[in-house]
């Protein structure tokens, strides 16, 4: 069988792959005859054969003069998004679903097909990594060597979004310089424009200023210990975001005392009141149950 | 009093507030602005405290001093709590703090009632101009609104704010009587009325605006105008308000009635069910138990079934009950197991609003089954493709190779549906 093997530029890399996906439909190479990986994840492949430095793709075939396969603009959309996703069987599914689009007329009509579901849920757990990230992002102040105040944040996502996430903070906080390092990319905006650079370590963010106890202060506040759910919370705020939350250190102390606060509210005799107040006491309040 | 001490109080004199949504605002951001901010539609939960509750705004009352005794309340003039006053510029400067470290969506600013409705709004208005106009912030405000303040003062809230509300506080007059006797039932239904007004003629006005702009839109210049912070809007998240739950002995099918006048005639954009819990120095009149959040979550659920799903609010709660929901099932399935007669729906020739009856579906899992039945014929294996609960969906549907049998008539359908009693979590 022809095998062959498409080595891509890096993790995220969209052109690369649209180039060699639309070689690879034209010359007609079915899906599985093509093997994906990244210039990373090759290298790390004993088994791989190496890539030849500077070329992205090994060996592209010639074009046997096939039309450009047309595909509908949300199928370009979804990639966009898929290729973000650390599944590394990311670009197989995204050919075998451009291969089964150009030749399969009912498959961009049909929700329920595997392929497109499999790709629905991956671009869902992008989607939602990059909404977390939005969420979880937490800024710290430090004076940069030219006295510039620079907000930094150290964030650990499921997925590639540094990079894709970067114009969203950019848009809330243009007039800020700001810097996001997480362990595969860093992103930087001096105040004009975006610099984008390697990952990092958790030690190159700053620690806790004291401005962050006032945000403790009203995540404790705010909590409602009569109402203790932890379950919830756990469900859209997962532990593994906990250690880069300031206010995830609380957490175990709020939860533990909210049993005692709340049963000593509801055994406390009610107070007598700073004011006298007229007696309102109709009795069907009483009853709620 | 310094500001750790003040914030203390004023957030926990503010946690009684469900409301913490950051939606529905006009995109914007602060390219080409002095300040900061954006919205993008999409609501933001930047945290959640340990009783499950998204942390989206920075929700604090200006000050807890109030001259009303609403008794269900922590701030009520009569309750012994410790009182704060924060000034303009302090919250002005928490938000701002909050949202640089990327902590919250904006703010959401509500007051105790001191010297007068129209002094207090003014305060609460002057915070979201100081916000807007002095530091060009772009990011989400909510103001709670005083129902006895004047039309001007909520014209002005409206012009800052995203959204505004007014607490309808309970869903009945009378018990609003009997527990708020400061309140005014039927001020508050005015000043909802009259927000309502203000906000749809914001939106027909920016519409025409809009298709006004689309004639002579030159593109290339747009972005190079700096844009005020206030858009042309009058709260366009649009108007909210929350009802207490189990304060008094109002039924779920008269709270249901009452949202639904409240979504029907105001136009709400969200009502927010409070369950009553147990406050610090409480008072003698109100029940000091556990909150009923079963029960409250359970009025969510009713809640949607009316926005979303096609029920009218006198067909969800069964007879038979006290008027109340059931607390073991949800809304929708309890509903189905009482209209067994107008099941199996067919999933291949039945319209969307029957398939929306179908306990387990969800909007999006009726819109994809609609999609796909028309290049196919669904089958079983299509539903446990789609991750919907198939031990409740199944006794409700009958597919190309699938029908529910005897299911839909055993008598223990309702037993088999309830979770057992050891996982029901009613107080975890």
């Amino acid at each position: 069988m022809d095998r062959h093997t498409i080595t891509l530029a890096h993790a995220t890399d969209w052109p690369g792959f649209r180039r060699a996906a639309r070689a690879l439909v034209q010359a007609g190479v079915p899906p599985q005859e093509v093997q994906w990986f990244t210039a990373q994840g090759a290298a790390q492949d004993l088994f791989a054969s190496p890539a030849p430095p500077g070329s992205s793709v090994d060996p592209l075939p010639s074009p046997a003069g096939g039309a450009a396969p047309r595909v509908p603009e949300d199928f370009l959309r979804l990639c966009e998004r898929l290729v973000l996703h650390r599944n590394p069987v990311r670009f197989a599914l995204m050919y075998r679903l451009l291969w089964r689009l150009v030749r399969e007329r009912g498959l961009r009509h049909d929700p329920l097909d595997a392929d497109r579901l499999q790709a629905h849920h991956m671009v869902r757990a992008v989607a939602r990594d990059m909404h977390k990230m939005h969420a979880f992002v937490r800024f710290r102040p430090v004076t940069d060597t030219e006295g510039h105040t620079v907000q930094v944040a150290w964030f650990e996502p499921d997925h590639f979004i540094t990079e894709a996430n970067a114009g969203f903070f950019v848009r809330r906080f243009t007039q800020m310089r700001w810097a996001i390092l997480t362990p595969d990319a860093s992103v930087r905006w001096d105040g004009t424009a975006l610099h984008t650079g390697p990952g990092g370590q958790r030690s190159d963010a700053p620690p806790p200023d004291a401005g962050e106890a006032l945000w403790l202060t009203y995540y404790r506040h705010i909590f409602n210990p009569a109402r203790l759910k932890t379950d919830m919370m756990r469900k859209e705020m997962p532990q593994r975001y906990w250690h880069n939350l300031p206010e995830a250190s609380l957490i175990t102390e709020l939860a533990r005392g909210a049993h005692e606060r709340s049963a000593r509210m509801v055994q406390a005799e009610a107070t007598t009141p700073r004011k006298a107040i007229a007696p309102l006491i109709p009795s069907h309040a009483h009853a709620s149950r | 009093m310094n500001l750790q001490s003040k914030l203390a109080i004023l957030a926990d004199a503010a946690k009684y507030d469900a409301s913490c949504a950051s939606s529905g605002a006009a995109p914007r951001d602060s390219v080409g602005g002095r300040g900061m901010g954006s919205t993008e539609g999409m609501g933001i939960c930047h945290s959640y405290a340990p009783d499950g509750r998204c942390i989206s705004l920075l929700k604090i009352l200006l000050t807890n001093f109030c001259q009303y005794d609403c008794l269900y309340c922590v701030n009520r003039v009569s309750s012994n709590v410790q009182r704060a006053r924060f000034t303009v510029q302090e919250v002005v400067q928490l938000t701002l703090d909050f949202y640089r470290r990327n902590c919250i969506e904006g703010l959401f600013l509500s007051s105790g009632i001191i010297q007068s409705p129209d002094y207090t709004m003014e305060q609460v208005v002057e915070v979201a101009r100081v916000l807007r106009e002095e530091h060009d912030f772009r990011g989400y405000i909510h103001l709670k609104t005083i129902p006895d303040a004047s039309p001007e003062l909520m014209e002005r809230a409206g012009r800052h704010a995203d959204r505004l509300s007014i607490n309808v506080e309970l869903p009945t007059p009378e018990g609003l009587t009997a527990l708020a006797p400061q309140k005014d039932g039927a001020a508050i239904a005015r000043s909802m009325a009259r927000m309502a007004v203000h906000i749809e003629d914001a939106r027909q006005a920016r519409k025409e605006q809009q298709a006004a702009a689309q004639v002579v839109s030159m593109p290339a210049t747009r972005r190079t105008l700096t844009r005020r912070a206030a858009a042309p809007h009058f709260a366009p998240g649009g108007q909210s308000t929350q009802m207490i739950v189990g304060a008094d002995a109002t039924d779920d099918r008269t709270i249901l009635a009452t949202s639904a006048g409240l979504y029907g005639v105001h136009r709400l954009r969200r009502v927010y069910y409070s369950a009553f819990s147990p406050i610090p120095d409480a008072a003698r009149a109100l029940p000091l138990v556990a909150p009923p959040t079963v029960r409250e979550h359970r009025l969510y659920q009713a809640d949607w079934l009316m926005r979303f799903y096609g029920f009218a609010h006198g067909e969800i709660v069964p007879a038979g009950q006290g008027g109340m929901l059931a607390l073991d099932m949800d809304p929708k399935l309890a509903w189905a197991i009482a209209h067994r007669e107008r099941f199996p729906v067919n999933l291949n020739t039945a319209p969307r609003e029957l398939l929306l009856r179908v306990p387990g579906f969800g909007v999006l899992t009726v819109d994809r089954l609609l999609a796909a039945r028309r290049v196919r014929r669904l089958r079983h294996a299509d539903l446990a493709r789609l991750h919907v609960p198939l031990q409740k969906v199944l006794p409700f549907v009958e597919a190309a190779d699938y029908r529910p049998g005897r299911a839909l008539d055993a008598t223990d359908l309702a037993a088999r549906m309830a979770p057992p009693p050891a996982q029901r979590k009613l107080f975890d």
